[in-house]
Parts: C-alpha cells; structure tokens; sequence
C-alpha cells in the first residue's frame, strides 16, 4: 500500500521547481501542515507567504501576486477553498484571469469523522460553474506529478482537489500515461463504460478486473480533468458498450456525474447511471468506511454495473 | 493643482454625459471619489499608456468598481481608451465599457465590482513588489459602506504583518451608502483608530474633494516606513452640484434633462472660482 499522499507530491514537485523558478509563490492559510507544504516553507521561505486563517485574502492575495508576474499556487482545505473564498476564486483568480492554482487538499470527505463543515462534496459543481476555471482531480501520486508539472508551465486558473490521505496507486513510475485535459483510458471493453475521477479511479479499475473475471468487459476512463471535460473520451467509450457508470467522491448534483450525462445523452443517447456521495452529511468514519458504508467500492461498483447491463 | 481642480469638473461633465448615454451609473459615488482619481492619475501615480507594461509601473485597483464612470473618464483622459467611444457605448450591447471594472479593458489592472476584493488583492500586488525588490507603489480606492466586509480586515492584517509600506489605500469617506447614512447602515466613525489598531498609519483628509490636500496626504504617505498607510478622504457624496450632494437617492440615478442642465451649470461656476 502506497503511503504518500497526493498533496505530499505537489509539495515535492514545487519545492523541485521552485529552485530554479523564483515566480513561484505558495500561499497557505495556516494550512501548510495539512497541506503537507512545510517542506516548502522550510526549503523556500522567500517564496511562501503565511495568510493566516483568512480564506478570503489568501485567494485574492495570490491573485494580485499573480497579476505582478508571481505563479501562486494557494493551498487550503477543499472545503473552506471552495466555499469560504468562492467569491474571490470567481472574481479575482476566474474573471480577472490570473495565473493562480488552486490547491482544495484534503478534499471530498477525506476529514472523515470532522464532520460536513470539513467535507467537500460540492467544489466540483461550484468550480466548474465559474467561467475560465479549470478543475482537476487526480487519481493517485503519479498523476498528480504529472498534473502539477503540467500546471505549473502554463498561465490559466485552475482548481486541483487532492484528497488527505494515501491513495492506492493507478499507475506506476514507468507506467503512467499523462496528456492534460484528455482522459486516461484504463482498460477497454463492450459491456460498461466506467468514467471516475480522484480517488474513485482505483476501485473502478479493481471492479473492472473482478467484472472481466465474471465476463463483463468494461472500458475504465480516469477522468481526472473534469473541466475542461474530455468529451470527445466520453463518447468514444459510450458508443461501444450497453450502458454509463461514473463515480465520484461528490454530491450527486453538478459533478462528474451529471457533466457526462449531459454528454452522452446529447451526442451518443445511452443509460448513464451516477454513483456519488447522499445528498446528505455523510454517516461518521473514516474515508474508507464512507466509502464503504455507500458502496462507493470495487465491489458496490460491480454490483451496480451488473443491475445496468 | 488648480488644473487637476478644474479638470475633475471637466471630468465629472463626462461622468453625467456617460450615464445619460448608458441610462444608469453609481452616481453619487463618482461626484464623490473624483478628486482622488485625478490626483493618483494625475500627480501621483506612474502609469500611463506608454508604461503599462513595465513591471514597475504603480498599480491601482478600483475596490469600489461601482464608480467605474469616474474611473473610466480618468483612464480615457489619460489616453487608455478614446472618450466620445466610451461615452456613446458605455453599458451599451456588447460594449467592452461594461458597468464595473474589467481587465479586458487597457489600464484596468483587475476586475473588480464585488466589494472587499481591491485590498486583498492590493496586499498581493504589494508583496510581489516587496519579494522583486522593484519600487513601485500599489494604491485601492474604497468606499466607506465597502469596510463593512471582512475580506477588507483580512487584507488589513496581512497588510501590516508583511509591513507593506508600498501600499496606499483609500477611504472614500462620503458617509452615504444605497440604504442612507453609514453610521445607521454599520457605523464607521472610529475608523481611525480602527486602522490604527489594525498597525496602519492613518492620515485624515478634512476635505477629500481637495487635490492639494490629497497631495499632501500622497506625499506624506510616501515617507512612512514599514507599515501600509489610509488615507481617510472626507468626501461629499454627489460632489459638484447641491441637488446631488449628500443625498443618498442619488446613490444610483440618471438626471432628467432639467436636472443635468442645473448640474453643468453648477460644475461651470463652481470651476471659475477654483
């Protein structure tokens, strides 16, 4: 089991680049332990600025370091990223166009237990309703390199959600496919397409080979950018199979869920059927027990699939 | 100074003539922040069409982007954008002249509308001044029913833990929001301590609608070290003619045809005596 979580990688991946780019900044809001950026702070203190527990300013912030030539990167918990500083992520990062990178750690119900002030089950639909937002969420540590390296070359907002802890890897050093804003096909087959993203591409993966070991051949597409959606991956996988499973770590309206229903029912019309989190404060536990208890698994993916086909 | 005196009227003349175009404007505000527009435009800031590229040009955020008409007349004065253009098209269909500041538009550092946002984003200017060693200077203009929001106090924290003494910002202290005075909307009279308490340097401005005492203020402000200095400019809401003064239903209004021909006659006189 990999132990590193994906917010760890985007530290390391800045620290690595910001030795020879002195424009980056990274700004937290008192945040730099959970958003495991002490490193950064240690190694880069001429580059990281502390805002203190203010969402608000840190976001706009970095929006005005941005829009002087600085390449911020703010880091804040999902859940207070993508509702407390909304307003400033639309205004100052969106509409006026700067180059600043939203980091939403610890995203979805990663603080388990913390309760629904500290989950973040909405920042999909909130940030792809913004115009000019791009938002991300990487599967494992590999892609998350890949993503940030990408990211970090060009000059566009965007909102990258991480979760907190380790995720089980996808894919592996010598073995991960990466081109930005088209999605990773996983595995290819007739019966189901199954769309995920963040930390719900690894058990759909895992339902994939449980399903082909039973005869159902499913196509398993990481859909790790959700805006902009990689459409055309959409409906390349769909026109193939019987039916549509996604599945994601969010509320079950605005996300990935609802974007490739939009598509598949426009431009290839089949059964698309959403697995995401209630429409509710989720029952207390950790991540894994959420996930359990809402069949967010391999095995509640399997056994969906096979009600669908 | 008496020019930039006389030119604030002038410019006020442009402000009326663009909301009877665009069949509506933050009036009263505009009347209001003028003098202080014309004179960062005009004596103090370094920024100009030639310079707007230079990375230490001074940057300036219009928090109160409500006021966009006296903004937009400073800039076209200034050369950014051609006048009777922007007076014919402004707030029109498909206008790039839109009822709020917008970065599309050539002078206009960042977008602005929603209130609270031009001190926090002023902070970061002011820090990646700080962090370039480049020497310029950031200044935000705020209206006073604006300081209401907390993201303001937020940016003012930060603002004096990183000692930004590069950043300027300024009250627009008119004592009039859309619902009637301040003090009864959320008060501010103890401003100036607020900011004080807040590690600020804070200069009073009695008269905010005075170019020679901006100036001084501006100058004063430059001579401070370590600390982001206030400027709280006493202004008079819908300055320039009195059946717009002080009234807070001008806080947005087009004039009637009697009205704008009583309002240019007002601004005529009051510039003979400047």
């Amino acid at each position: 089991m990999n132990k590193i979580p994906n917010r760890q990688i985007i530290c390391e991946v800045l620290v690595e680049q910001a030795k020879k780019d002195k424009d980056i900044v990274v700004l937290c809001s008192d945040s730099r332990g959970s958003a495991s950026l002490a490193p950064f702070a240690k190694e880069h203190p001429e580059q990281f600025v502390e805002m203190g527990i203010a969402e608000q300013n840190l976001v706009s912030a970095a929006a005005g370091l941005a829009s002087c030539g600085k390449k911020a990167f703010a880091a804040s918990p999902a859940c207070f990223l993508s509702t407390r500083s909304y307003e400033q992520c639309k205004v100052d990062v969106a509409y006026s166009n700067t180059n600043v990178k939203l980091i939403g750690i610890s995203g979805g119900i990663s603080y388990g237990a913390l309760g629904m002030s500290h989950h973040s089950a909405q920042d999909i639909a909130a940030m792809c309703a913004i115009p000019n937002m791009r938002v991300y969420l990487p599967s494992d540590r590999f892609q998350t390199k890949h993503l940030i390296e990408k990211l970090q070359q060009d000059e566009k907002p965007a909102y990258i959600r991480v979760g907190r802890n380790p995720v089980e890897d996808v894919y592996s050093e010598e073995n991960c496919p990466f081109e930005l804003d088209r999605a990773t096909v996983l595995t290819e087959g007739t019966d189901v397409a199954i769309i995920a993203c963040g930390e719900m591409v690894h058990p759909a993966y895992e339902a994939a080979k449980i399903l082909k070991e039973e005869g159902i051949h499913a196509t398993v597409l990481d859909m790790y950018c959700i805006k902009p959606l990689d459409e055309q991956s959409i409906i390349n996988a769909a026109k193939q199979v019987k039916a549509v499973l996604t599945i994601e770590e969010h509320s079950p309206f605005g996300g990935l869920g609802s974007m490739v229903a939009q598509v598949v029912s426009s431009q290839c019309p089949k059964k698309v059927v959403n697995m995401s989190l209630p429409d509710a404060p989720v029952v207390t536990g950790t991540s894994k027990e959420v996930f359990d208890h809402y069949g967010l698994n391999a095995k509640g993916i399997v056994e969906r699939v096979k009600e669908i086909i | 100074m008496k020019n930039l005196a006389k030119l604030s009227y002038d410019l006020r003349e442009d402000v009326i003539r663009m909301i009877v175009e665009g069949k509506g404007g933050h009036i009263g505000g505009d009347m209001s922040v003028m003098e202080i527009l014309v004179t960062l435009y005009f004596d103090q800031m370094n920024i100009s069409v030639e310079n707007q590229k230079d990375p230490n040009r001074d940057r300036f955020v219009m928090s109160k982007g409500h006021s966009v008409e006296s903004y937009y007349a400073v800039l076209a004065e200034k050369g950014f954008f051609e006048k009777e253009t922007l007076i014919q098209t402004f707030s029109k269909f498909d206008s790039p002249f839109i009822g709020h500041p917008n970065n599309k538009l050539p002078g206009i550092e960042m977008n602005s509308g929603s209130l609270g946002h031009g001190l926090p984003v002023c902070v970061g200017m002011a820090m990646a001044g700080k962090m370039n060693k480049e020497s310029y200077r950031v200044y935000t203009v705020m209206g006073d029913g604006e300081l209401a929001e907390g993201s303001v106090w937020e940016a003012a924290m930060a603002a004096n833990q990183y000692h930004l003494d590069n950043l300027c910002a300024v009250v627009d202290r008119n004592r009039l929001q859309i619902s009637g005075n301040t003090e009864d909307v959320m008060g501010h009279d103890s401003l100036h301590d607020r900011f004080q308490s807040f590690g600020w340097h804070v200069i009073d401005v009695e008269d905010g609608n005075s170019v020679e005492q901006l100036h001084t203020a501006f100058e004063e402000a430059k001579t401070v070290k370590g600390k982001p200095t206030v400027l709280i400019a006493n202004t008079v809401k819908g300055k320039g003619a009195a059946i717009m003064e002080n009234k807070a239903n001008w806080h947005h209004k087009v004039p009637t045809t009697e009205e704008i021909t009583e309002i240019l006659q007002e601004f005529e006189s009051r510039k003979a005596v400047l």
